[in-house]
């Protein structure tokens, strides 16, 4: 583990204390959990707009082609068909099939990328591309040059538009290169939160400038603990919770991000445990009460016999109620099943299983 | 942090009201500041006889839940059940909207086990 002083901090650090955060560890990294308080900074996303620091992000940059680079084969999106100006998500897998960790790639140019990968995975996810990239493709790790802030909620389109122009035409997954307080900036209009959202990748030095730029116009500063809320509410994968080097994708439900027309790491192994069946699959699910699942509480049947785990728990401020996700034996995972969490059958929480998507009023394609 | 003057405290930050041999139990403003948002309490059933230091309540916030543990002594005579649709009482007042349970205590010397105002404002300076 990494001891307290080796924690890394993002470039916003300073802000952060300035703002009162309650700082955590987070991934190796130094970050902020809460400003005001979890509830505010989730209704100040849900309702108006929030401002969240997300610069332990990584981003790789590849010139070259495709597939003679040797991207296309290290991801399982479909990326052929990506039209520059658009991003998609899929994931990076270990050569058994199992999670090395979810990412985006931008398509920058018609041989030239971006893929932004998770904070705390991002060492082995560039070790993984240096092995992958052949001599055709030209890696850059410009994770430690590039900061991140992400602008959420209904209102972060009129609130970027005061200072930044010709961005408002982008659709959910498409990014632009715009001029940002004098800087050429990507401006993508992707999120974790289920609303109407942006990132803009923002050079590290100059992220205060932006950061304060977007306070001062009304936006609140939103930390780690509402961003888990919000994106749980979504049914959105947590690396680490819902992802691992310990679950296949076919088990966390994310099939649908895997290219089968094409070849990838890991491919070979995942079709041998698609052939067999998986015996686990990620089910989300709603307590009958106030009281909210939590990591590890473990899954069971009415009978009381153990059947599951859970990866993520929280409470939703939107519907009144815990959720959670968790992997669960595939004949129990139908809608409408009755469950009991806990870390023991006496006293578990009773909860329902049920679609995964929460929170169904986003405004995340409005 | 908030400490009222003629409550006693726990090291878990519970706070007792004594007043004859009927107490009203809560948690402190520093409890409740570092739960941050609560949003369920589960409170035990009127009548119940529960121990000193024993787990007799339980709170959950937004990130985590936490067990609550009774000051004295006594059986439970009151439950605040506000708190059912208002967990948030507790954070808005934790003192007095926000308490928790009534006991009518079976054995008041055990009063010495905590820790008075002044100790307890002492304690949490340590903790800083």
């Amino acid at each position: 583990m990494l001891s307290e002083t080796a924690l890394k901090q993002t470039p916003l650090y300073q802000e952060h204390v300035r703002l009162h955060a309650k700082m955590v560890p987070f991934g190796g990294w130094e970050m902020p959990l809460q400003y005001e308080g979890i509830l505010a900074e989730y209704h100040s996303t849900r309702r108006e707009v929030a401002v969240f620091d997300t610069s332990h992000m990584g981003e790789f940059f590849i010139e070259g082609d495709l597939r003679e680079s040797g991207l296309d084969g290290l991801v399982t999106q479909r990326l052929e068909d990506l039209a520059v100006g658009s991003c998609r998500y899929g994931l990076l897998l270990n050569d058994n099939g199992t999670v090395l960790d979810d990412l985006i790639v931008y398509r920058l140019a018609d041989a030239k990328w971006m893929v932004v990968v998770n904070g705390a995975t991002m060492e082995k996810d560039a070790a993984q591309f240096q092995r992958f990239i052949t001599a055709k493709g030209k890696f850059t790790n410009a994770s430690f040059s590039t900061g991140k802030v992400d602008i959420q909620g209904p209102g972060s389109r009129d609130l970027l538009a005061k200072f930044i122009k010709g961005f408002e035409h982008l659709t959910f997954y498409t990014f632009c290169e715009c001029d940002v307080l004098g800087q050429k900036a990507i401006v993508s209009r992707t999120g974790y939160t289920g609303e109407l959202g942006y990132e803009i990748y923002f050079p590290w030095e100059r992220l205060p400038e932006l950061w304060n730029k977007i306070l001062s116009l009304g936006a609140k500063p939103a930390g780690l603990g509402s961003r888990d809320v919000l994106r749980l509410e979504m049914g959105y994968s947590l690396y680490g919770h819902e992802l691992s080097e310990n679950i296949l994708p076919l088990e966390a439900g994310l099939e649908r991000f895997i290219d089968w027309d094409k070849s990838f790491v890991g491919k070979a192994a995942l079709q041998k445990e698609k052939a067999a069946g998986v015996k686990r699959t990620m089910a989300a699910f709603t307590s009958t009460s106030r009281r909210s699942p939590r990591t590890d509480f473990k899954i069971f049947s009415p009978e009381g016999q153990e059947i599951g785990i859970v990866t993520s728990g929280t409470f939703s401020p939107a519907l009144e109620r815990g959720i959670g996700l968790g992997l669960i034996e595939t004949k129990f995972a139908k809608k409408d099943q009755k469950i009991f969490l806990g870390s023991e059958f006496k006293n578990a929480l009773e909860a329902v299983t049920t679609s995964r998507t929460f929170y169904k009023q986003g405004t995340l394609r409005k | 942090m908030e400490v009222m003057d003629d409550y006693y405290y726990t090291k878990e930050h519970e706070w007792i009201r004594i007043e004859d041999n009927i107490a009203t139990v809560g948690i402190s403003e520093y409890a409740q500041s570092a739960l941050g948002d609560i949003t369920f309490v589960e409170l035990p059933e009127i009548g119940m006889e529960v121990e000193q230091f024993e787990q007799f309540a339980s709170v959950e916030s937004v990130k985590a839940a936490s067990d609550i543990y009774c000051p004295m002594s006594g059986k439970v005579i009151d439950v605040n059940t506000e708190l059912e649709d208002s967990p948030d009482l507790i954070n808005r007042n934790c003192y007095e909207k926000g308490w928790m349970v009534q006991i009518e205590l079976s054995a008041p010397e055990e009063k010495t086990n905590l820790m008075t105002a002044a100790e307890y404002q002492k304690f949490l300076e340590s903790l800083e």
